[in-house]
């Protein structure tokens, strides 16, 4: 849609001669705190961008090069027009090739004679921009009416007929000179410029007239107040005489009629030149009006705070400001009937709109979650007078529909389940969260007890989804009806089907994707076509389970015998034979305790960061991403400062120990030596074979033992965490009703976590084990593992098995050397740690083990001394029988 | 009288037909890299396979087949295959050197193929578009993330390139297509160009203008709205502005509208045939095509209409047949007034 506009606004904060501050920003090169000021402009309201590099301490042509060229990437500045604006034509024209819209370039003129305007006017036509021309010739500039117009009109007529230059394309400054000056002659400076604008008007079809408005109040430089009054009169004649435009700083400008009487006409008598005495009477009020003026550079931001509350409430809600929040819900509360109206009325009705918006993909995660912060906020307002209404009416509350939610037993993760937690309550919702490790009959008891319309289930860990299942089966067993939600990374709308919906019957079970659809699901249920909706579940999940058993007929499986037939061995130099395996350092653990955040900080692998906020897209590419890059770029943002915060006040500590053993392979499994002696057996790691046919097509069969050679070799193993003091922090945010600082302080603890594993690992590699001590390999060549050598984790696709923590936890004396649990799903807690074992070969790659057979479950229970029914239930996700 | 006046009278009374993809053309002709190298480039020290342009020199004949397939489907105007005949996009395969003679030969080979059908059908002249394609850097992109204000090219650089093809074709073709413009300051670099090859030759080709919106975001890649990016280039007086690739006809829909409501000129539209599937391949039949497009005629927001990515003679043949015998749009002539333009347009009151 086109910004048809009467007067416009050009922003003049990006001029290095008129900002100080701009200025210093690119003296210092510090382009990016400049691009903000940029960005300032047009949030405060400028439709074209002024940027001027005119000073002798700043190369004008790469400085203008470099800010337009920056601006560029960025959508919210660039997507007004640039003026590009010096007094020097080589940086005009560098300005000019940077800019893909139609720019203005501010300005050209007959200062240096016609032949040279006319060549600059032709390569500002050839290079499809606007441009200024400036009242200035031979002679100099023109002061008076007459010589203003004189020089507009000559200069109109050659651009038309000399360069065929579209006149609606010549904007001309007429010049805005100081008045009030004490120089007599400049009293009349203003009205010559009105003057001039009204024959430009009116014989020059199509030009507009621009300006460089401050100039005009020159003479008070230091009394803000006055200057701006001062503007604001000159523009309010200067505009029926037919200024188009004006260099104004856009978050600045006094509104006519609010400045006081006296001044007004004071200062009007000096713009229109009505009284000799004009001057002398401004000076004599100035001091009385001078103020500093900065108060109102916020003006336009603040707009909001204009609007009635149920609207400040509404633009509150969806921007995500808290600052007025408490203010503005006392005075709805004092105007309501009751404080629940405040609640059920305004609102609701900003929620509802953020919904909406989220629901049509203009609002994304972090945004909402920041809604929701200032929702509890007003809500935590408003409850104790609900109370004491309550106390003396007996009433309660209504909601859409009351939801309990829990990460089941031996599971600690719970960054999802919160964020549906918190786009459920946004949309009117009560939510029961029972927390994390929630065992079963605890969640039944309590879905009893609050009488809960459903029951919804987290988890991320394998070992969760037996969990669920039994949870299901137990809510048969008990006579629930009601819906079971289940959610999180590692369940699947097959693994549902196929698994949980079988064992609960009663009632519906339902797969949700993420959070953004927990509402659509939620709705639906509670909605008066439930029974449709319902029954569509059943036949959509049936249709799964049918495909599910189709898929497995259908795929050619080997025996495990077969599939051992076909190991990985290494490729080149005759396999084992030929290779030496380098030796670790050392032998034995070494533990590292609180370990510097700071050089976790540069490991960090941010896109999984943003898929936790369901922002999905590689980093950095997700910062520009055309839908959803300010959201990426807000939170980017919010994450580093808390990042800042997390290392500087040491929020958490971190943790973690790692060693190396003699080792060697045992068929499917390693065997782990206590000494070089290699005589005594310390542990055993066991691992799983892939067995799905790989047909003619020379791949191996893949297990994780494959990778240590049959004698002479070392395997290492590794447990860290970044989350010891994580739950009190947490705890802490949640209790200010923060659930956006919350969930963004648990997903950094992740993230440091897994930065952790990734700086150790390359430690390892580099030092410790040593095996590649000049590996340069950094940022996205260790997040596309271009290095050699795995870290793999149980419970991961190389090996899906959780059970195998319990001996490499035994092996380090984790627990007892970094504080990492385990739980008895073998989860870690706290949540953020990361571990797994160290395999050296440089050929050593990750796999998935896929689906498993049940003679290799037979075989693999034989070796772990488990019964095959215990060994089935924790490899319950691969089985594939 | 020119051939151009001939086509420039006859985009008054009719909708002119453009041709389609060259590209899929070829990749039916399934040319293997031999093909593409021939006996002259038998020992380059790169692969050759998919220089599209490459083949004017080592298998002109296979490019002549396109032409005149598209000729005989109802073409009036024919695309050159120089998309990437310039020296920059040539570096790709070490064959800077050789980007104005491709550009050269392109020109003529579809000459040729045009001049025939012009002197078997003399009621319908045909004429040769010199392709100037988008160029494989762009200028207002960064491609280094960490540093957005980066440029791998200048504008002079992308301009003297534009230079150097623009001169090897420009005695040989009747106008210049700037097209699949995904960047706007790539194509005001080519507009400058344009500007100072006409200077050099002393004589002057119509320009036309066409855009690609990438996605349903409904910008260039660059970010600009259509309109946006028609204020950008209005500066080249084009003879013809409008949209192709990327979209099909009904994605492309709005943006062709958008251009439509504020172009003083004719409207030139080359949808793909459709959007690609899981396999890069483009499936709309010509009828899917033709019944997306249908709407345009009747609503008379088009002048020009022709195939991208996917559309072959049977689409092109399809489309002719649809548009044939409706009245072309009539360009606007809004009333004149300072157009600027970001990403967004900027319009101050007339």
């Amino acid at each position: 849609m086109s910004t048809a506009t009467q007067f416009i606004n050009i922003g003049e904060r990006t001029n290095v001669a008129g900002s100080a501050r701009f200025k210093k920003l690119i003296v210092n090169n510090d382009y990016e705190k400049a691009l903000s000021v940029a960005r300032q402009q047009v949030e405060s309201g400028a439709q074209i961008i002024d940027v001027n590099m005119d000073d002798g301490l700043i190369d004008g042509v790469s400085a203008m090069t470099r800010f337009l060229q920056l601006m560029a990437g960025e959508p919210d500045i660039s997507r007004v027009p640039v003026m590009i604006d010096s007094s020097k034509w080589e940086v005009l024209e560098a300005g000019l090739k940077c800019v893909q819209g139609k720019a203005v370039v501010n300005s050209i003129s007959m200062k240096e004679g016609e032949a040279e305007f006319l060549a600059h006017a032709r390569k500002v036509r050839d290079l499809g921009a606007a441009a200024v021309i400036m009242a200035f010739d031979e002679e100099g500039q023109a002061e008076t009416a007459d010589h203003k117009f004189e020089i507009c009109e000559r200069a109109y007529n050659l651009l038309v007929n000399e360069v065929d230059f579209p006149p609606e394309d010549i904007i001309f400054d007429p010049n805005i000179f100081a008045v009030a000056t004490g120089i007599e002659e400049h009293n009349d400076y203003a009205v010559a410029f009105f003057d001039a604008c009204k024959r430009i008007k009116a014989n020059l079809p199509h030009a507009r007239i621009s300006g460089g408005l401050s100039n005009v109040s020159f003479a008070f430089r230091g009394n803000n107040a006055l200057r701006e009054a001062m503007h604001s009169v000159f523009l309010y004649h200067a505009i029926p005489a037919g200024l188009d435009m004006a260099i104004v700083n856009a978050g600045q400008l006094t509104i006519y009629d609010d400045i006081p009487d006296e001044l007004r006409e004071r200062v009007e008598d000096v713009i229109l030149n009505r009284r000799p005495d004009a001057t002398d009477r401004l000076l004599d009020i100035a001091d009385k009006y001078r103020g500093d003026g900065k108060a109102k550079a916020h003006v336009v931001d603040l707009e909001w705070r204009n609007l009635p509350v149920e609207k400040r409430l509404e633009h509150a809600l969806v921007r995500g400001i808290t600052d007025h929040i408490v203010a503005d819900t006392e005075e709805a509360r004092l105007t309501a009937e009751r404080p629940l109206h405040v609640i059920e009325g305004p609102l609701m009705a900003g929620m509802n709109v953020v919904g909406d918006l989220f629901g049509a993909g203009k609002m994304f995660l972090p945004q909402v979650v920041k809604s929701a912060r200032v929702m509890k906020a007003s809500v935590a307002h408003l409850l104790p007078f609900m109370e004491e209404e309550k106390e003396l009416l007996g009433t309660a509350g209504s909601s859409n529909g009351k939801i309990l939610m829990a990460t089941v037993k031996g599971d600690v993760h719970d960054i999802g389940k919160n964020i549906v937690g918190v786009v459920l309550q946004c949309n009117g919702y009560d939510v029961i969260d029972l927390g994390v490790m929630v065992q079963c009959e605890k969640i039944l008891d309590a879905a009893i007890e609050h009488d809960v319309d459903m029951v919804g289930l987290s988890g991320l860990i394998t070992p969760s989804l037996d969990e669920m299942v039994y949870v299901g089966k137990e809510m048969q067993r008990r006579g629930f009806t009601k819906p079971l939600l289940i959610g999180g990374a590692t369940t699947s709308k097959t693994h549902t089907a196929v698994k949980i919906e079988p064992a609960y019957t009663a009632g519906p079970t339902v797969y949700v994707t993420d959070a953004s659809r927990a509402v659509g699901v939620v709705g639906k249920l509670l909605g008066d076509s439930s029974v449709d909706y319902v029954s569509g579940l059943r036949t959509e999940y049936a249709k799964a389970r049918d495909a599910h058993q189709r898929g497995q007929s259908a795929k050619a499986r080997l025996t495990l015998k077969e599939a051992r037939d076909n190991p990985w061995t290494p490729k080149d130099g005759g396999g084992w034979g030929a290779y030496t395996p380098p030796k670790p350092t050392f032998l034995g653990t070494k533990t590292l305790t609180n370990y510097p955040l700071e050089n976790l900080r540069n490991f960090i692998d941010w896109t999984p960061f943003f898929a936790t906020w369901e922002l999905k897209g590689r980093y950095p590419a997700i910062l520009e991403n055309e839908v959803y890059g300010e959201a990426a770029r807000d939170l980017f943002a919010d994450a580093n400062a808390m990042l800042d915060q997390i290392i500087s006040e040491k929020w958490v500590s971190a943790n973690g120990i790692f060693g190396f053993w003699p080792a060697e392979r045992n068929g499917d499994d390693v065997r782990v030596f206590a000494d070089e002696t290699r005589d005594e057996t310390r542990a055993n790691f066991h691992g799983l074979r892939q067995q799905i046919s790989k047909g003619n097509r020379n791949k191996p069969n893949f297990c994780i033992s494959d990778f240590c050679a049959p004698a002479d070799d070392y395997i290492g193993g590794f447990a860290v965490t970044a989350g010891l003091g994580e739950a009190a922090k947490s705890k802490q945010f949640e209790a200010d009703g923060d659930d956006y600082n919350a969930i963004l302080f648990k997903a950094l603890c992740d993230r440091l976590a897994e930065a952790f594993a990734e700086h150790l690992h390359q430690r390892v590699r580099r030092e410790f084990w040593g095996y590649a001590p000049d590996e340069t390999a950094n940022g996205d060549d260790l997040i596309a593992e271009k290095y050699a050598g795995i870290r793999p984790a149980p419970g991961y696709p190389a090996q899906p098995d959780h059970t195998e923590k319990a001996a490499l936890f035994q092996l380090l004396d984790a627990t007892k050397e970094t504080g990492i649990e385990l739980t008895q799903s073998f989860a870690m807690h706290p949540a953020s740690s990361v571990s797994g074992l160290y395999f050296s070969h440089p050929d050593s790659v990750y796999f998935g083990v896929g689906k498993i057979e049940k003679d290799q479950v037979e075989d693999y229970a034989r070796r772990k001394d488990m019964s095959v029914e215990d060994t089935e239930r924790w490899l319950a996700p691969i089985l594939n029988y | 009288m020119s051939l151009w006046d001939d086509i420039t009278t006859a985009s008054a009374n009719r909708i002119l037909m453009l041709d389609g993809a060259m590209g899929t053309m070829l990749q039916k002709q399934q040319l293997e890299e031999a093909d593409f190298r021939g006996t002259r480039f038998a020992d380059w020290p790169s692969s050759l396979k998919g220089n599209n342009d490459l083949l004017v020199l080592t298998k002109p004949s296979a490019v002549h087949a396109v032409h005149d397939a598209f000729l005989a489907a109802g073409a009036d105007l024919i695309e050159t295959n120089s998309f990437n005949a310039t020296s920059i996009s040539q570096d790709d395969y070490g064959m800077s050197a050789l980007a104005p003679e491709i550009a050269r030969a392109s020109a003529l080979v579809a000459r040729e193929a045009a001049d025939a059908w012009t002197a078997k059908t003399p009621e319908k002249p045909r004429a040769v578009l010199g392709s100037i394609g988008p160029m494989n850097k762009t200028l207002s992109i960064s491609p280094k993330v960490e540093d957005p204000g980066y440029r791998d090219v200048t504008f002079d650089e992308v301009k003297d390139a534009y230079v150097e093809q623009l001169t090897a074709m420009i005695d040989v073709v009747d106008a210049i297509l700037i097209e699949t413009v995904f960047d706007t300051l790539n194509c005001k670099a080519a507009i400058a160009a344009c500007r100072e090859t006409f200077v050099a030759v002393g004589y002057e080709k119509p320009i036309i203008i066409s855009g690609t919106i990438t996605d349903r975001s409904g910008r260039t890649l660059s970010g600009q709205t259509a309109e946006a990016f028609y204020i950008s280039i209005a500066h080249a007086k084009p003879w013809a502005v409008g949209l192709n690739c990327a979209l099909g006809a009904d994605e492309m829909r709005p943006h062709i509208e958008a251009i439509s409501r504020v172009a003083e000129t004719r409207v030139i539209a080359f949808p793909n045939a459709g959007l690609p599937n899981a396999f890069g391949e483009y499936d709309e039949t010509p009828d899917d095509m033709t019944g997306q497009i249908s709407p345009w005629i009747q609503g008379g927001i088009v002048n020009i209409l022709g195939g991208c990515c996917g559309t072959t003679p049977e689409h092109i043949g399809a489309i002719a047949k649809a548009a044939a015998g409706a009245t072309p749009r009539i360009p606007v002539a809004p009333k004149p007034t300072l157009r600027l333009s970001g990403l967004e347009p900027f319009q101050i009151a007339v």
